[in-house]
């Protein structure tokens, strides 16, 4: 069974927003909200500076926090590549997950659930990318099975130094930003 | 964790499906349903992105009849199947709900913003008749045509075939014009667009005020990325910290308007430490010696207090590029109308790259091709007696494309002949052109003021005539036939059809010529007819560029290694580190720094440049790109927003040297900008009524440029010499 996660080169990216854009038209995600953002850090003083993007989502967590605490079910982990999701049937919208969640990935979607990164699973399910993944015109963002050794993310992790978002909130997330 | 009881639980769902009724009542949430897809047949339409000037091939996705999304072509050499943001968000500018919807003609005062809807029988009657009015009072070179983009390759014909040769787009002497003269003065040749770099394979790139990442021309980006990959070097001189600057090896915060001074320093270094490519000059360079006499004296130590770039870096970074030559790339830039010296900072560039050997390397500059698609064979147009308004007496020596600020000149002072008519074609000259005062004064001396846009923007304000058209993914348009490393030929064609009364250029270009009885020239009835005709005459056909999208053609050899036979079209047939035309015209042969002038005390020079999300001044409106960036910030040093006590965020307004005062802006306080300037994107700030969700977002670096320094050389508007003070707001 796949574990599917990300591997983001913050070498590569340029912080363009094109991951925003394609998951917007591609999810149809309505206007006014995002299912993945970017994020910059400056640090140092000129002329020493140095700039850390960061294209961020929901990290589908190995302990998700927004699957413990959602009262419904709705939240859940999902058989194919563990991907963590919501049920909209489910969902109240009583934003449990939206405070539980480190990350902030999470908003109430005008129709009134809980709404997030899918990894575009209905993409994923086809063999294709996420539509993130295959925009990124710098090939930033990598994508596969964390729990395949020989997988293109496995290697880039067991290669390259790396961080992962908020570490020490325990979520065990599974985007992993290569430096 | 924070933990929630049953009670308020259920107060919050009761809040949460409120709050969602609400949302889906909301225009914003209507056009969010509009845009969402329902799932179901897909259909698939290979065309051409139009969001910017680049052109990438594209796959619009229509599910149910509606656009879904827009995907990059796999086969496309340009976007290699990954389109840049804004041609992702593309789709968005067929959803605008701000968008023109029908012919208006005027009813108040120009720039009222006062219209009545007519027909397009009305519309384009209006606009024919005026044009033969001012034909049979003025001549028909009075009308003249400002077009940006393949969109207006039909109007330009249409214009062309009425018998006037005043046709110009901002994007010679508002931007790349500079870098091709300096080029071309050097090599015989210009850059082009898409630029004759070549990104990929250079070891060492340095970007002199180019923001790559930030300008998201795509193949450019794509190129860029793969270069940081390969760990080439690169070298950033830019008084702001860009995204390219944070990728670099070394960045160095040039003070603006200097970095003539950093070029000129970096050849000095380059020939007295004798780095540079001895054969390659040798055997190729023409009057090297004036030119080693005359760099002898721009030493670091020289350049120092003008650029601020300590002589070491200039030293290191030299000899860095030098490591890597043949294959270290110094890239000419794109929009270069900064400071009026710009052609000869330009060929500086293009000097560095000669005592490089790039030009003709492998990492350095490939020479394009395209394939042979013949034109439609049309009747051959009117000779014009007088010939071009823009360029009296050659005062601009070496223009070498029409100069739209000549043309607007002409039209101020009927001088060397007057200019009657404007029709303007998907340009908003207001933000495109420096002094909005003189744009405005212009028209007033108009017979016939008529713009042909997407969405209500500045400059439709003030037509007479404002004809809507269809955005690229709902037309067809004149072939692609680019030139580029692999010669392709690309297809734009309609996915959905235009949801109002908006038509696609070449049918008002075509109906617009019948209208002046220039039939004659328009002998086909339907661009289909027109682009098969052109196509079968290169042995392909509309059906099939209809299916694939594009046809590409052999790969050419692209460097001289490869068997390009080392051509130089200049005067001397080499290339010319001494120019003689330059020295005959009463310019300096060799290019020479000058301290660029000091703004008033206090104030801060304005620069500007480009975000990825947006394309100039026309997808603030687009729903989708407006999300990812709805306003523009402006830049300004930490040291300096602590002495103002502002923090980012703030609201401030900026005034510039003559008193004009910007809309409310953001402020942004950063270490990212040198304390002696600001920087905004531009395109922000608009002022049209129409353009309802951007009117009074963000401030406009146009209306901040009152003042330019034209290129003697060429007649390019040098801006970046307009200074601003900062006001908090209150």
């Amino acid at each position: 069974m796949a574990r599917l996660g990300m591997v983001i080169d913050t070498r590569q990216c340029v912080g363009c927003m094109d991951c925003v854009v394609a998951c917007k038209t591609e999810n149809g995600v309505p206007d006014g909200h995002c299912r993945d953002w970017i994020t910059q850090r400056l640090e140092g003083t000129m002329p020493h500076l140095s700039l850390t993007i960061t294209s961020e989502r929901c990290n589908h967590c190995d302990n998700p926090p927004c699957v413990t605490c959602c009262p419904t079910g709705a939240s859940h982990v999902h058989d194919y590549g563990k991907v963590v999701l919501v049920e909209h049937e489910k969902c109240i919208g009583c934003k449990a997950c939206l405070a539980s969640c480190p990350y902030g990935a999470r908003f109430i979607h005008p129709e009134g659930y809980a709404d997030k990164c899918t990894f575009c699973i209905h993409r994923v399910e086809k063999g294709e990318l996420p539509a993130c993944v295959a925009v990124c015109p710098t090939h930033a963002m990598h994508f596969g099975d964390l729990d395949d050794p020989q997988s293109g993310v496995s290697r880039l992790i067991a290669t390259r130094r790396h961080f992962v978002l908020k570490p020490d909130a325990g979520t065990k997330p599974r985007i992993y930003y290569l430096e | 964790m924070h933990r929630i009881s049953r009670r308020r639980f259920l107060k919050i769902a009761g809040f949460g499906a409120g709050a969602a009724a609400l949302a889906g009542g909301a225009a914003s949430g209507l056009q969010a349903m509009a845009r969402r897809a329902p799932g179901g047949e897909t259909r698939v339409v290979p065309t051409s992105c139009d969001i910017c000037f680049w052109k990438c091939n594209a796959l619009a996705h229509v599910r149910d009849g509606r656009l879904w999304k827009i995907t990059g072509n796999p086969g496309d050499p340009l976007s290699r199947g990954r389109l840049c943001p804004r041609g992702t968000g593309g789709i968005g500018a067929h959803f605008d709900p701000e968008r023109l919807r029908a012919p208006l003609l005027r009813h108040k005062q120009r720039g009222e913003e006062a219209w009545v809807e007519v027909t397009w029988d009305e519309a384009l009657g209006y606009v024919a008749d005026r044009m033969q009015r001012i034909k049979a009072e003025h001549g028909p070179e009075a009308m003249a045509l400002f077009s940006h983009g393949i969109g207006g390759n039909f109007l330009k014909h249409t214009l062309k075939a009425y018998g006037s040769p005043n046709i110009a787009a901002p994007s010679f002497a508002q931007c790349r014009g500079p870098r091709d003269v300096g080029f071309e003065l050097t090599f015989g040749e210009g850059i082009g667009s898409p630029e004759r770099t070549d990104i990929a394979n250079a070891r060492c790139l340095v970007l002199i005020g180019s923001h790559l990442g930030e300008n998201m021309h795509n193949t450019q980006v794509q190129e860029f990325a793969t270069a940081v990959a390969a760990g080439a070097s690169i070298i950033v001189a830019d008084p702001r910290f860009s995204i390219a600057a944070s990728k670099a090896r070394h960045y160095l915060p040039v003070k603006p308007g200097t970095d003539l001074a950093l070029l000129l320093a970096w050849m000095n270094v380059l020939v007295v430490e004798g780095l540079y490519d001895k054969p390659y000059v040798e055997q190729f360079g023409f009057g090297f010696e004036h030119f080693q006499a005359e760099i002898a004296t721009r030493t670091p130590e020289w350049a120092y207090p003008e650029t601020g770039i300590p002589p070491e870096v200039i030293r290191e970074t030299a000899r860095e590029m030098a490591r890597h030559r043949p294959a270290t790339l110094v890239h000419p830039g794109r929009h270069a109308t900064w400071y009026g010296n710009d052609a000869q900072r330009s060929r500086a560039i293009a000097l560095l790259n000669a005592l490089l050997g790039s030009w003709g390397r492998k990492g350095g500059f490939y020479f394009p091709n395209s394939m042979d698609v013949p034109g439609y064979p049309y009747p051959e147009y009117p000779k014009s007696g007088r010939g071009k308004v823009d360029n009296p007496g050659h005062k601009y020596p070496f223009a070498s494309e029409t100069i739209t600020t000549g043309i607007r000149d002409a039209t101020l002072t009927g001088q060397p002949y007057p200019i009657k008519g404007w029709l303007v074609y998907a340009t908003n000259l207001l933000q495109a052109l420096p002094s909005q005062d003189e744009t405005i004064r212009a028209i007033q001396n108009l017979d016939l003021m008529a713009v042909v846009d997407v969405v209500p923007s500045e400059i439709a304000g003030w037509a007479d005539v404002v004809l809507p058209e269809a955005t690229y993914l709902e037309r067809y348009d004149d072939l692609n036939v680019e030139f580029f490393r692999e010669p392709f030929v690309a297809l734009r064609q309609p996915a959905v059809p235009p949801p109002h009364d908006q038509k696609p250029n070449w049918w008002m270009a075509r109906e617009l010529a019948l209208k002046l009885g220039l039939g004659a020239y328009y002998p086909w009835t339907d661009i289909e007819e027109y682009l098969d005709h052109r196509l079968k005459a290169a042995g392909y056909s509309l059906a099939e560029l209809k299916q694939k999208g594009l046809v590409k053609g052999p790969k050419p050899p692209l460097f001289f290694d490869d068997g390009i036979v080392p051509e130089f079209a200049t005067p001397s047939g080499k290339i010319e580190f001494y120019s003689t035309q330059l020295q005959a015209a009463g310019f300096d042969p060799v290019p020479r720094h000058e301290r660029p002038a000091e703004g008033p005390p206090g104030s801060f020079r304005l620069l500007y440049g480009r975000a990825p999300v947006h394309t100039f001044s026309r997808t603030q409106t687009n729903p989708i790109l407006r999300d990812a960036m709805e306003e523009n910030e402006v830049w300004l040093n930490g040291s300096v927003g602590a002495r103002m006590e502002l923090q980012s965020g703030d609201y401030v307004r900026l005034r510039n040297q003559d008193g004009v005062l910007s809309n409310r802006v953001k402020v942004r306080v950063t270490e990212a900008i040198r304390p002696d300037c600001v920087y905004m994107v531009h395109g922000f700030g608009h002022t049209a009524r129409g353009l309802r969700s951007a009117y009074g977002r963000g401030a406009s670096d146009a209306e901040l440029i009152t003042r330019y320094a034209t290129d003697p050389l060429m007649g390019g508007t040098g801006t970046n010499i307009n200074f601003v003070t900062v006001e908090a707001e209150a």
